[in-house]
């Protein structure tokens, strides 16, 4: 048993942190939410990208440098420490390319991951509709067959980045009657701006557009913009949904650094006497190192061949809580000035509120742990 | 970077958890705090003969320690099976007889279980000094061979018996390691936590996936399984802070170990009171050994406050930071 990382994951990490600093702007961007600070997101991914970090741990040909789970760890902490903005990428990133991996074909993972890689394309998450949330697989958008592809048609909603990204994915249900409603589903890519499509953004908590309602009407999809065999979506879906809960969605460097700024807060801002608050900043400390640990653990069984589980719902319920509770105490510690909205603080607490609600609900989540890690028996929602 | 206990360390925890199923712990532990500590002796010699002292003793007198990941390793086996007695405390005795003469004399015995060891600084109680044959008081720059104990005063855990230490007695060293002392007790108690609450969730799933109302298992109610998942997320991302400060035993790291282990454990004891309805509630069932435990090692070696103050004036390791 062992923390120490080989002398080649040090290297990395010293090449990482040369380059972020001096490439890291030095003031924060605007809010990735808004249409001046996504365009200025995107030219942040560019920058990355033409220096081979936007995406490290994909192989070579897509524009990454083929890292592994422990390197792309050691960068997401430097990429953090060194208060590096966030990833407008995040959900191709993390989401769609995984999915490609698995169950793409050659031609698909050519022409998709290296504009996906530079932020020319940023894609949206289309999971949720009206009728469909943490019951996904009830989903009614439709996808009929026509001539050289798929028309897609119906409404989704709480797309995330889809207000000002690209194109999106999620799933349509091709078959209409099957027996089980996770049966019948096609996974498929679309342009946001394809005829038929209408982008109604929606204002989250703060009124920034952060997703936006789509109303698909007969929209185009050609056969290879379809990810993996018609009427298997569900099974391509989930095979990666584990990423987006645990390992590669929220890396420990990012809580390590906030840990830290909120430390330095607290040094500046802090009332010794006031031990309440000093505990809170304890636990926020503690917490990121205990992320960081779990993680490492995580990696470890998964470097020696095992796969990421259900476990995953165990980070994913943790770093979400973890991350409220860390900004509710920033804010908590700027007292009067908590409640200004244009700060980093601010900008991470209202982003940080959603996270117990997308990625899978805290509460599937909790049924996740209980009847897959405890082997409880399943009962009614 | 391989941040997973080897196989020999797992074979060394399933040799010490089957030794310790077939021991019966409940009657040992009911006995001892009845101030009967007959089992709890021969035990206690079973543990030794499985090298768990030894691990805090160096090579030089008879040990095969230091080696805090293996000591871990072994205080969540006795936290899982609620093993009584100054076991941490011994742990402590390991690190404060660090003076040659005084080592020599009382550390291979140590070692070997022939002697409990006890340790309390000044003004605290020691445990179980009733039982320990050697009482080791930190007293101011001292550390003395206490002549005797007062009363035992009853814990919250009826296991721990708790005593004040008789003043005076044999000089053994002057400015014993105390804060490094302090460090080994507290990584072993929050081993020691985590298993206690390891136990008390795998009891509590057993029982809820059993226990039937309604005509379901209660175990297949939602507001129920919210609450053990809760628990095994508190005790999941303590156990990976235990091993790093095992690995690094640096103060602060071991502090941020304590901490979380030890209220993981409560709030897995509260979870476990409250799905096992009235009966968890009684002494006679023994969840009631483990759910006091909880209690008593959550301010055991450093209280949550005092632990979060020594997070933040030590700062953690840690990866890419720069603070």
């Amino acid at each position: 048993m062992d923390l120490d990382h080989s002398p080649a994951d040090e290297a990395f990490r010293a090449e990482a942190r040369a380059w972020l600093a001096a490439h890291v702007p030095p003031t924060p961007l605007p809010s990735l939410e808004t249409e001046e600070g996504f365009a200025a997101h995107r030219a942040w991914e560019a920058e990355l990208a033409a220096d081979r970090w936007s995406v490290v741990s994909w192989p070579a040909e897509y524009g990454g440098r083929g890292v592994g789970l422990l390197k792309w760890l050691v960068f997401e902490e430097e990429y953090y420490a060194a208060g590096a903005p966030g990833r407008v990428s995040q959900n191709g990133i993390s989401l769609l390319a995984p999915t490609l991996f698995d169950h793409g074909t050659e031609e698909q993972r050519a022409r998709i991951l290296p504009p996906m890689a530079s932020g020319e394309v940023i894609w949206a998450q289309a999971w949720s509709e009206p009728e469909a949330g943490s019951d996904l697989a009830s989903l009614r958008s439709r996808a009929v067959r026509t001539d050289g592809g798929w028309l897609l048609s119906g409404q989704k909603t709480w797309s995330s980045r889809a207000a000002f990204a690209d194109r999106a994915f999620g799933l349509f249900r091709s078959e209409p009657d099957t027996p089980k409603p996770h049966q019948g589903l096609t996974y498929a890519m679309f342009d946001l701006r394809a005829p038929g499509v209408t982008v109604r953004p929606i204002g989250r908590l703060d009124g920034k557009p952060a997703f936006a309602e789509l109303f698909l009407d007969e929209v185009f999809v050609p056969d290879e913009d379809v990810i993996g065999e018609p009427g298997q979506g569900w099974r391509v879906a989930m095979s990666t949904a584990g990423n987006e809960r645990g390992l590669t969605l929220r890396s420990p460097g990012r809580f390590l650094a906030a840990a830290d700024r909120l430390v330095d807060l607290w040094r500046e801002h802090g009332d010794p006497a006031d031990t309440a608050l000093r505990d809170r900043v304890a636990d926020a400390v503690i917490g990121a190192r205990a992320y960081q640990l779990f993680t490492y653990a995580h990696a470890s069984r998964f470097l020696q061949g095992e796969p990421l589980g259900p476990e995953s719902s165990l980070n994913k319920v943790f770093w979400s809580e973890y991350d409220i509770a860390l900004h509710e105490t920033a804010l908590d510690l700027l007292g009067a000035e908590g409640e200004l909205a244009d700060t980093d603080w601010s900008e991470g607490y209202v982003f940080s509120l959603a996270g117990p609600v997308y990625a899978g609900t805290n509460e599937i989540q909790r049924d996740i742990i209980a009847e897959r890690l405890l082997g409880l028996p399943k009962g009614r929602r | 970077m391989r941040f997973l206990l080897d196989d020999e360390q797992q074979a060394f925890a399933h040799s010490l958890d089957a030794m310790l199923t077939a021991a019966d712990t409940p009657s040992v532990i009911r006995s001892w705090s009845a101030g009967a500590p007959t089992t709890g002796r021969a035990l206690w010699r079973r543990i030794a003969d499985a090298g768990v002292f030894a691990l805090a003793v160096p090579e030089a007198y008879e040990g095969v320690g230091p080696l805090p990941v293996e000591l871990a390793v072994a205080f969540v086996e006795l936290g899982r099976h609620a093993v009584p007695g100054p076991l941490v405390e011994t742990v402590a005795a390991a690190v404060l007889l660090n003076e040659p003469e005084a080592a020599k004399r009382l550390l291979p015995a140590l070692a070997s279980g022939e002697v409990i060891a006890t340790v309390a600084p000044e003004g605290s109680y020691a445990l179980d000094g009733d039982v320990a044959t050697v009482l080791l008081a930190v007293d101011g720059e001292e550390l003395r061979l206490a002549p005797g104990h007062g009363p035992v005063r009853t814990s919250l855990d009826p296991a721990r018996r708790l005593t004040l230490l008789d003043r005076g007695g044999e000089l053994l060293a002057r400015n014993p390691p105390l804060p490094r002392a302090l460090t080994w007790a507290r990584l072993a108690t929050a081993a020691q936590a985590l298993g206690v609450g390891l136990a008390l969730l795998d009891t509590t799933v057993a029982y809820v996936k059993q226990r039937v109302q309604f005509g379901v298992p209660i175990g297949s109610f939602q507001a129920l399984k919210h609450q053990l998942a809760d628990a095994k997320i508190a005790l999941e991302f303590a156990r990976p802070l235990v091993f790093g400060a095992a690995l690094s035993m640096d103060p602060a790291d071991v502090a941020a170990a304590k901490v979380t282990a030890s209220e993981a454990a409560y709030a897995t004891a509260r979870t476990a009171l409250q799905l096992h309805g009235a009966i968890g509630y009684t002494a006679e069932y023994d969840l009631s050994l483990w759910l006091t435990k909880a209690r008593a090692l959550r301010t055991a070696w450093g209280s949550p406050g005092e632990c979060r103050a020594l997070v933040l004036s030590g700062g953690l390791s840690g990866g890419g930071r720069r603070s």
